[in-house]
């Protein structure tokens, strides 16, 4: 009998689940190396050559080069691992839950000092909210040259 | 007798270790919220645990894919602060009570609890955050400090029932240590908060404050609360909420003793992605 997983109906969530692990494993033990100094120094110098040292997919080392954590976390990533890569960066924490949402930096920290995202329209998948896959990129970080 | 006397209870956001670290604290965007700790390390002044029992979770530091603990008991004679991609933090090394500790992993495992048991490990913001806000920042932290890590981080997490079980049985194990020391157990981690995702800054107020309500007056039905609650109400992050049941379970009412005493409640929003939460519970 297969196991219930009622989690697959939140929107804009990805639940790091055992399968999800799997499929990321060699991303995610990619980015735990970065948390050596010498490895950083490493990577960026240059980034393609050390991560054609590790056993990951193409889309995958594509999106960490692209920094697109989003396809990060589709592809098996987890957002404490990936921020082995935010450090590398200088980003904080915030920049990089922010760079999920479309939004720009200024408009994600106003959110969160107005309180945060609201639940109302966010708990399911074909609810109204801001999370949701028809409102998405939820602001103008696309525009930001 | 070691006793627990008390169970602090608090969010561990890296940001606020930053600000902290970095002289930010007097900030207007962190003066809010460390505020909310100044009755706090003022009680804990006077409290004097002897050890506190840190119940919190590694962020992908000491713990990779390679190994994935659901419990983790420190075991060690000390821990040090650990660099988790920035520099590690500039706060005291952190002192263990393997004594203590092993007593509690041979009484806890031979309570049904299958613990791992750890004798090298780095802490992270996890443990050291909440130290900080506890105690602000001392040339030595000053107590003894054992380390509970939990698995929030690859799903599933432990279900709440079997975390506030762990507590009472941490509380069996306690009270059966012939040394009289005066002893703390601290959970960690939440509220509501998801950093991950086109969700990513959750906050949800209403459901954070009526959870720890019932976290106070009600801890049996706060432990039923399945994890799907969690990750739809308060964010995929937002389970790490499950830590704080255990330290709410090695309270002595649980056990058929007196309510505990609420000496202080706080709550905060925003600190960078989360809503911070913090309590104070202590045995009459």
């Amino acid at each position: 009998m297969a196991l219930d997983k009622p989690y697959k109906d939140i929107p804009g969530t990805t639940i790091f689940d055992a399968d999800q692990s799997r499929k990321g494993y060699w991303l995610n033990q990619f980015c735990m190396s970065l948390m050596k100094a010498d490895n950083r120094v490493r990577f960026k110098a240059d980034e393609r050559a050390y991560l054609d040292d590790w056993p990951m997919t193409d889309a995958q080392k594509a999106a960490v080069l692209a920094r697109d954590l989003n396809e990060c976390i589709r592809l098996g990533g987890n957002i404490y691992f990936l921020a082995k890569i935010g450090a590398t960066d200088g980003r904080s924490f915030q920049q990089m839950a922010g760079s999920m949402t479309g939004m720009t930096e200024a408009e994600y920290r106003d959110m969160m000092l107005g309180g945060g995202r609201s639940i109302e329209g966010n708990r399911r998948i074909g609810e109204d909210g801001d999370a949701q896959a028809q409102h998405q990129p939820q602001g103008h970080a696309a525009k930001d040259v | 007798m070691a006793r627990i006397t008390a169970s602090v209870y608090t969010s561990h956001v890296p940001a606020i270790g930053a600000a902290l670290d970095q002289g930010k604290a007097g900030e207007p965007y962190w003066q809010p919220l460390f505020r909310g700790f100044d009755f706090s390390k003022q009680w804990l002044a006077e409290q004097r645990p002897d050890v506190v029992l840190l119940v919190y979770n590694d962020h992908a530091t000491a713990f990779s894919l390679d190994f994935i603990p659901t419990f983790a008991l420190g075991t060690a004679a000390r821990y040090a602060p650990a660099d988790e991609g920035y520099g590690a933090r500039p706060v005291p090394e952190v002192l263990g009570d393997p004594e203590l500790a092993s007593h509690i992993a041979q009484s806890v495992i031979q309570d049904d609890f299958d613990l791992t048991l750890v004798n090298r490990m780095d802490v992270d913001h996890g443990l050291t955050v909440p130290l900080s806000l506890m105690c602000g920042q001392p040339r030595a932290w000053p107590f003894r400090v054992i380390p509970l890590a939990v698995n929030v981080v690859q799903y599933p997490a432990p279900s709440g029932r079997r975390c506030f079980q762990l507590g009472q049985a941490i509380r069996r194990a306690v009270d059966s240590f012939d040394a009289g020391l005066n002893v703390q157990i601290w959970g960690t981690g939440g509220m509501s908060h998801q950093l991950q995702g086109p969700r990513a800054g959750l906050i949800n107020r209403e459901w954070d404050q009526a959870w720890l309500d019932q976290l106070i007056d009600d801890p049996v039905a706060c432990s039923q609360i399945p994890h799907i609650d969690y990750v739809r109400e308060a964010g995929s992050e937002g389970i790490e909420l499950v830590m704080w049941l255990i330290a709410r379970g090695a309270m002595a009412d649980v056990a058929g003793g007196a309510r505990p005493v609420v000496k202080h409640r706080f709550y905060h929003v925003p600190a960078s992605n989360t809503a911070v939460g913090h309590l104070i519970l202590e045995n009459p």
